[in-house]
């Protein structure tokens, strides 16, 4: 059937730069730019390019332009380019639209809608360049009351704590979704900077079980690779619910990502599809998630927290409720900005609800029924820098993932196209050719370098705000002021307005 | 209570005591050498004989709760009498023997280990067992299935004899292997065709598929008697994936 889609890009090659050494033609994935031997000239096939700027990143003598086609239609507020070009490919193909990484659409992102205060006359800020500043944060269920005695010390028995140099931690990447080199690099940063990387639910390579004490591996509907030693090797144990790109669907990893390796890792045959089912069968309740929880606990001798993670839906607060009670140590939210290495776009842009407010809710909750600290409280779903780390923590989390973020630390460009497996920059492919762009150590060491400025930033911000120690500022909302928001979304995110 | 009865054989009471307790001490009788285990007055206890890592038997008097042997790794467990739900879930390596009925999702993600049950078992039984080189989850079941048996079955083997159904009478399971891209399945007795997935085909039984259903047989009737020659001449079936890949064409980019 011939397409009627029109290209996405285009693609302009300044021929007095060009050089013909075709490094275009060897880094596209997308087989968008190709050598013609007839003619000895570069050339470039636009219906192809996905924009990811791999070629132009890699150009020699910038002799490449890559710009959006600049195709106009008509007019038309309800008949916009993206709806257009949607029927028409659903038209060629019969299908589910899929689409790779977060939400693009334009929900409001109240990051953007919130500010924080600093110390003016009333009280000193504090220079985290000279003073001590303190960033380490303790994931896990904490006591409801401690007991000390003077001889013995603590008399309390802690539930196992984990401890975390920076509240930043690396979200569920499944190995199959990405490279085995950009697990390496996850994993390698995590300890180098002492937080946690978390392996989706693909399993763990046997080659990252020495990273197993920045490691929280994932337990979720389909099961691959679980099994005790991938259990046992972990700092904590993470039930996978749902995630905020596909709340409520499960995932296919197709068969032609599950390449030798990725098998070994998942337990499955080669070239089968990985098909996690949208429910875990053996959880239809809270009562049912408590079963799981302890059978996890069982099963590791109650040696490491468990988490469970949800996306972000509209009962979160109250489901939220009963997994603590469930006895989940973590609580994971995943909101609607959550990226995914493939879901239906439909589902990616219109199922579940913003963080900021699922955050405040759950939160305010807990508090309200006095079990806040059971769990801690950890969120996800388009966190894109140091400001909106430390506003998350002053509305109630106590740290956050990064998924998106990291992977753009590695080379991302946001093509948004993980759900092909061409990925240019080596990142979400399985593809042998394309993942030995991602060299471990400096992924690592680049990942290690983002961790280090957002902490040095959220220290600043901190000692602005007279605050010495990350926990003080945990669900102190507030130092958080709302701008341009309704009362109604005041009241749900409990800030005040700028000015009051 | 806990005693030692003789060399080898530990005896526990689990009258009134919580799981936590309980695989407590399974963990320390496994430590101290225990080759067999009696629990008497099973009664719910969760997730028995999880985290003990070791072939060692352990018989289950009383009615053990969900999750027995929830990601097991070497024990054999013989229940004299029903398990719940969640037998065998996410098991690894390891037996269970149950003289009685099992309850849902019995084998739930098993990447290993066997599962022999002498009557019926409730819904999504061997749901999403799969296998993996020499790791093979083999399900024996006596009786029948509810719905969804087998559901999006990615390995393994699953038995359903159906020996207690009645002379005429056909298996009442609907939606048996929906989504299979794995393993396989061998039926004794009747169903009609929109009992089946659509994902799956069905065949006679080759040399190959007769040699391991006498051997699974012969096994089932050692745990729990019966004529293996008169159980392997009713008529039996082989459920197999008609695809590896059965959700291939749902997208597009």
């Amino acid at each position: 059937m011939k397409t009627f889609m029109p290209a996405k890009f285009t693609v302009l090659r300044d021929k007095d730069r060009c050089i013909g050494c075709k490094v275009c033609v060897n880094q596209c994935s997308f087989d968008t730019h190709y050598y013609d031997a007839d003619d000895d000239e570069v050339r470039s096939r636009e219906q192809n390019c996905i924009g990811c700027h791999r070629c132009v990143t890699f150009c020699p003598t910038q002799a490449l332009t890559i710009s959006r086609n600049p195709l106009d239609y008509r007019e038309n507020f309800n008949w916009r380019p993206e709806n257009i070009e949607d029927i028409t490919k659903q038209a060629e193909s019969g299908g589910m639209l899929l689409t790779g990484m977060g939400n693009d659409k334009g929900q409001k992102i109240y990051w953007d809608h919130l500010v924080l205060n600093a110390s003016q006359v009333t009280n000193p800020s504090i220079d985290p360049l000279r003073e001590p500043m303190e960033l380490r944060t303790y994931l896990g269920r904490k006591p409801d009351r401690l007991e000390v005695s003077s001889s013995a010390g603590l008399k309390t028995k802690l539930p196992p704590q984990v401890a975390i140099e920076v509240p930043v931690m690396f979200a569920a990447m499944s190995y199959g979704a990405i490279s085995i080199n950009v697990h390496e690099s996850l994993a390698r940063a995590a300890s180098e900077a002492g937080t946690l990387w978390n392996t989706g639910e693909g399993g763990l390579h046997q080659k990252l079980y020495q990273y197993g004490k920045n490691t929280i591996v994932q337990v979720a509907s389909g099961r691959f690779g679980v099994h005790p030693d991938y259990l046992n090797v972990a700092r904590v144990i993470e039930i996978k619910i749902g995630q905020g790109a596909k709340p409520g669907i499960g995932g296919h990893l197709p068969g032609e990502k599950v390449s030798a390796e990725v098998s070994q890792t998942r337990m499955i045959p080669q070239g089968t599809d990985a098909l996690s089912p949208a429910p875990q069968h053996d959880i239809y309740s809270i009562e049912d998630l408590a079963q799981l929880v302890y059978a996890l606990k069982e099963a590791t001798n109650y040696t490491k927290p468990v988490s469970v993670k949800i996306a972000a839906v509209h009962n979160s607060a109250a489901i939220a409720s009963g997994m603590v009670r469930a006895g989940a140590d973590i609580i994971v939210l995943d909101g609607i900005r959550g990226a995914t290495g493939a879901a239906p776009k439909v589902i990616r842009d219109n199922v579940g609800i913003p963080i900021e407010l699922a955050l405040a809710s759950v939160d305010t909750r807990l508090r309200q029924e006095g079990i806040r600290q059971q769990a801690s409280l950890v969120v996800s779903g388009g966190i894109r820098n140091s400001g909106d780390v430390i506003k998350a923590i002053a509305l109630g989390a106590d740290a956050v993932y990064v998924g998106t973020a990291a992977l753009i630390a590695l080379g991302c460009h946001v093509c948004q196209q993980c759900h092909t497996g061409k990925c240019a920059w080596g990142i979400a492919t399985t593809d042998l050719r394309l993942t030995k762009r991602i060299n471990p150590e400096i992924g690592a060491q680049r990942l290690v370098n983002l961790l280090r400025g957002w902490s040095l930033e959220i220290k600043d911000m901190l000692g602005g705000l007279g605050v010495n120690a990350i926990e003080s500022l945990r669900g102190n909302r507030l130092h958080l002021r709302g701008v341009g928001l309704t009362d109604t979304e005041l009241r749900i995110l409990g800030v005040k307005m700028a000015g009051e | 209570m806990t005693s030692v009865k003789e060399r080898n054989v530990v005896t526990i009471d689990a009258a009134g005591v919580f799981h936590q307790e309980l695989n407590d001490r399974l963990r320390e009788a496994v430590k101290n050498g225990a080759g067999r285990i009696e629990l008497c007055n099973v009664c719910g206890q969760r997730y028995i004989g999880t985290d003990l890592d070791r072939p060692v038997q352990i018989d289950v008097y009383g009615v053990p709760g969900n999750d027995l042997g929830a990601f097991m790794n070497g024990p054999r467990i013989i229940v004299h009498g029903n398990a719940q739900d969640g037998c065998g879930n996410t098991m690894n390596d390891g037996e269970i023997i149950v003289h009685g009925r099992a309850g849902d999702i019995l084998g739930l993600s098993a990447r290993g280990g066997r599962i022999f049950v002498r009557d019926s078992v409730g819904y999504r039984a061997g749901i999403h067992m799969k296998e993996y080189q020499d790791k093979k989850p083999t399900i024996v079941i006596g009786g029948t299935a509810q719905d969804f048996l087998g559901e999006y079955m990615a390995g393994g083997v699953l038995v359903l004899l159906g020996l207690t159904l009645k002379e005429g009478e056909k298996h009442q399971a609907r939606f048996i292997g929906t989504g299979m891209h794995g393993g396989t399945i061998y039926l004794r007795g009747m169903v009609d065709d929109y009992q089946l997935g659509k994902e799956i085909g069905v065949a006679e039984l080759d040399e190959n598929d007769r040699l391991l259903l006498t051997k699974l047989v012969t096994e089932f009737a050692g745990h729990f008697g019966g004529d293996v020659n008169l159980i392997l001449k009713g008529r039996f079936i082989k459920l197999y994936p008609k695809y590896l890949r059965p959700y291939g064409r749902l997208y597009t980019y």
